[in-house]
């Protein structure tokens, strides 16, 4: 009973005060999940439109940004009244979407469209609409703002696109399907993930080449179930973390090394990653187990699995 | 881990071809490499069972025009341009004829959907010109066997493919004891015959064959209601105990008439039924929607197996001119045919071609013409290169010899 006691008081110290809330979007039920992460448990379920995808928050934290892709819109919900206050125009389709650093505008791929769409989000308009590759899917920007990165599933490229003039600039092919873009905080390198090829492609963003190529053997399965998709690297860069799909695992990579360090094993068809704003936390959608894992990252290890809606996609966490 | 020999992934895209990919789009732009694709197609269609699956006049050159504006869609960025010429033939034409012309306009890849034997006619046309012939239309094993030629990529899955896809899901129910009902055109007799070999490979028994000797199968009009209704009891009374009937009728006889209406409530497969097939509109998984969404607002029709076909066709052929940097036809077929090379076509897996007889490996969906119900090669049917090749003729039992 002491050690009961013990356990539940270093438990209870261990949980510090962060208070964050994270999101889901959930495809099959056109839901989003509210997850309190001081419970560690789902404390709301919101109505939204079809086919919720892609989504994010904006900076000061008062409206999820949601792509209803089966609506052709983007919705507004304000994160204080769970209520969908508004939409953007987003063009057919919408799927992913990435905000300039600076906030605004949001950079929008139109999958069916073969187009990016750029919106202001102040004035809910469209600014500019640019031609990009088959199925556009993946959005980054770069952390100084300058460039923007689009990934095509068909045409097999990331698309680099220029801030000021919105232009592509140039495209580098990497292998068959790449879905997500993600920079590293220091700007060196955008990662581009391949789902068919099942490899990462690294990037230099200035020259447009390809340097390195991660591919991600798991003892025990097949090539074709490892299908590479979110990629979020800690705040230092040190880690990269690689969710797999289908592999249910999510792969830890030194990014001095470009080596897989470990893969933690994680809930079904696992798609995005979001990390808490203190680090200490990432957190992965699982697809068709309908739950969120939590990492310690810390730790590396799995400590938790939270029940959400129906195959859950997206995930974003508050920054307050 | 098993390293997938076939399609290694990893090294999709070798080290010394990593300075190329990465293309400038503001440089001056030189004139683009014109990639000419041709597409030969059979311009007769038989009638079917079902007013649904009536076929539309541009039946799989839709495909082949979307992949074109796909690949056109990524030469932008790489100053590639890929122009689709089309020539629709009558059964009495001559093909050979219409690939000379191609030919002479600098053509060097021709998409086909013709039967055997003009496909083995326009090979040895096609040989003259240097010209690469792309199958979409004929599913026969001995083109892939015996009748293999060196410059024949089949896209179209081979009978044996179909039918080891279908039979690997029927072990997999366990549903292990098959009637076998087949037609009487030749064709049915060699689909009759490739059932017999899944069996046998699977572990599935045949208990019974029948035969449907009609031909020209009258087509349900005003009183054909009320005579399918009593034919198709009879035709299939009197049977052993079995699990599924299995149905071989490609010219669409018989078998679309066979489900509800069996003498026993056998479920009905392969011509009806649950069907083997390259595509299904239904299909949404694997990033299916986009390509289904694409194809209905470009045709205003639902994609089928045979535009399928030809878009997968005609995106190897980007995929191979994207990935080499070249226009050149012969440079595009020789990148297509290495090992390393893959396609992906909204199916989960990418494909490739078999080197020992040209055949592109490829999952295959089972439909029941409403829903995608399963994808083949099924859990545990396993291979030491890759499980697609449990699907169809495998390297140590081909009679191919490409010269």
């Amino acid at each position: 009973m002491k050690r009961l006691i013990a356990a539940t008081l270093a438990l209870a110290a261990s949980q510090p005060a962060h208070a964050f809330t994270a999101y889901t979007s959930n495809e099959r039920d056109n839901t989003i999940s509210v997850i309190d992460l001081d419970q560690m448990k789902t404390v709301r379920t919101i109505p939204v439109g079809q086919r919720p995808r892609g989504i994010t928050i904006t900076k000061d934290g008062k409206y999820l940004l949601l792509c209803a892709s089966d609506d052709d819109t983007i919705q507004m919900i304000d994160t204080t009244t769970f209520k969908v206050t508004g939409t953007l125009p987003s063009g057919p389709d919408p799927e992913l979407f990435a905000l300039h650093v600076s906030g605004n505008p949001l950079y929008v791929s139109n999958e069916n469209d073969a187009r990016v769409t750029v919106i202001d989000v102040n004035t809910r308009k469209v600014v500019a609409e640019i031609p990009t590759g088959v199925e556009p899917e993946g959005m980054a920007v770069s952390p100084d703002g300058q460039t923007i990165v689009n990934t095509s599933e068909t045409t097999n490229m990331a698309h680099f696109i220029d801030y000021a003039s919105r232009k592509p600039v140039a495209s580098t092919l990497v292998d068959a399907r790449p879905r997500d873009a993600t920079f590293r905080h220091d700007g060196a390198e955008v990662w581009v993930s391949s789902e068919l090829g099942g490899t990462v492609s690294v990037i230099d963003p200035k020259t447009h080449q390809l340097t390195h190529k991660i591919a991600f053997p798991v003892q025990g399965l097949r090539g074709d179930q490892i299908q590479p998709e979110d990629i979020q690297f800690t705040h230092d860069d040190k880690l990269a973390f690689v969710a797999l799909g289908p592999a249910n695992r999510v792969a830890v990579v030194d990014t001095a090394t470009y080596q897989v360090k470990q893969y933690l094993l994680v809930g079904q068809r696992v798609w995005h990653l979001a990390f808490t704003p203190d680090s200490k936390y990432l957190l992965t959608t699982n697809g068709l187990s309908n739950d969120v894992s939590v990492v310690d990252v810390a730790a590396l290890k799995v400590v938790k699995s939270i029940p959400v809606g129906r195959m859950p996609w997206g995930v974003v966490v508050s920054p307050k | 881990m098993a390293a997938r020999l076939g399609l290694n992934r990893r090294t999709l895209i070798s080290r010394s071809m990593i300075a190329l990919l990465a293309v400038p789009t503001s440089r001056a732009r030189a004139e683009p490499a014109v990639i000419k694709v041709g597409y030969l197609r059979w311009a007769v269609r038989r009638p079917t069972i079902s007013l649904l699956d009536k076929p539309a006049s541009d039946n799989g050159l839709a495909g082949a025009r979307l992949a074109m504006s796909d690949n056109n869609t990524t030469g932008r960025f790489l100053n590639q341009q890929f122009d689709l010429l089309d020539v629709p033939i009558a059964a009495a034409d001559d093909a050979a004829q219409a690939l000379e012309t191609l030919a002479q306009q600098g053509v060097g890849l021709i998409v086909t959907d013709v039967p055997a034997q003009s496909l083995l006619a326009l090979s040895a046309a096609a040989a003259q010109h240097q010209v690469m012939l792309f199958d979409v239309g004929a599913p026969d094993d001995a083109l892939r066997q015996e009748q293999c030629r060196a410059n024949v990529i089949h896209v179209a899955p081979s009978r044996r493919m179909l039918t080891d896809a279908l039979g690997q899901y029927l072990v997999w129910k366990k549903w292990t004891r098959w009637v076998l009902a087949y037609g009487a055109h030749p064709e049915d007799a060699l689909l009759a015959d490739a059932y017999r070999q899944t069996a046998k490979r699977f572990g599935a028994r045949i208990v019974k064959e029948i035969q449907y000797k009609d031909t020209d199968g009258a087509r349900q009009t005003d009183s054909g209601v009320v005579q399918t209704q009593q034919q198709m009891p009879v035709f299939t009374q009197g049977l052993p105990d079995y699990d599924v009937l299995v149905t071989a009728d490609e010219n669409e006889v018989f078998a679309g008439y066979l489900p509800y209406r069996t003498w026993d409530a056998r479920p009905v497969v392969g011509s009806a039924g649950l069907r083997a097939v390259t595509w299904d509109p239904s299909s949404e998984s694997w990033g299916g929607a986009q390509v289904q969404d694409r194809f209905i607002r470009m045709f205003h029709r639902r994609m089928t197996p045979l535009d399928m076909q030809a878009w997968t066709a005609s995106r190897m052929i980007g995929e191979a001119a994207n990935r080499s940097g070249t226009g050149d036809a012969a440079t595009i077929v020789s990148f297509m045919k290495k090992p390393d090379f893959a396609v992906a076509a909204y199916k989960g897996e990418p494909l490739s071609i078999r080197d020992w007889d040209l055949q592109v490996r490829q999952p295959i969906l089972l439909s029941d013409g409403r829903n995608v119900v399963s994808v083949s090669p099924q859990p545990g049917f396993l291979h030491q290169v890759t499980d697609l090749d449990t699907l169809g003729v495998d390297r140590p039992e081909t009679k191919c010899k490409l010269s």
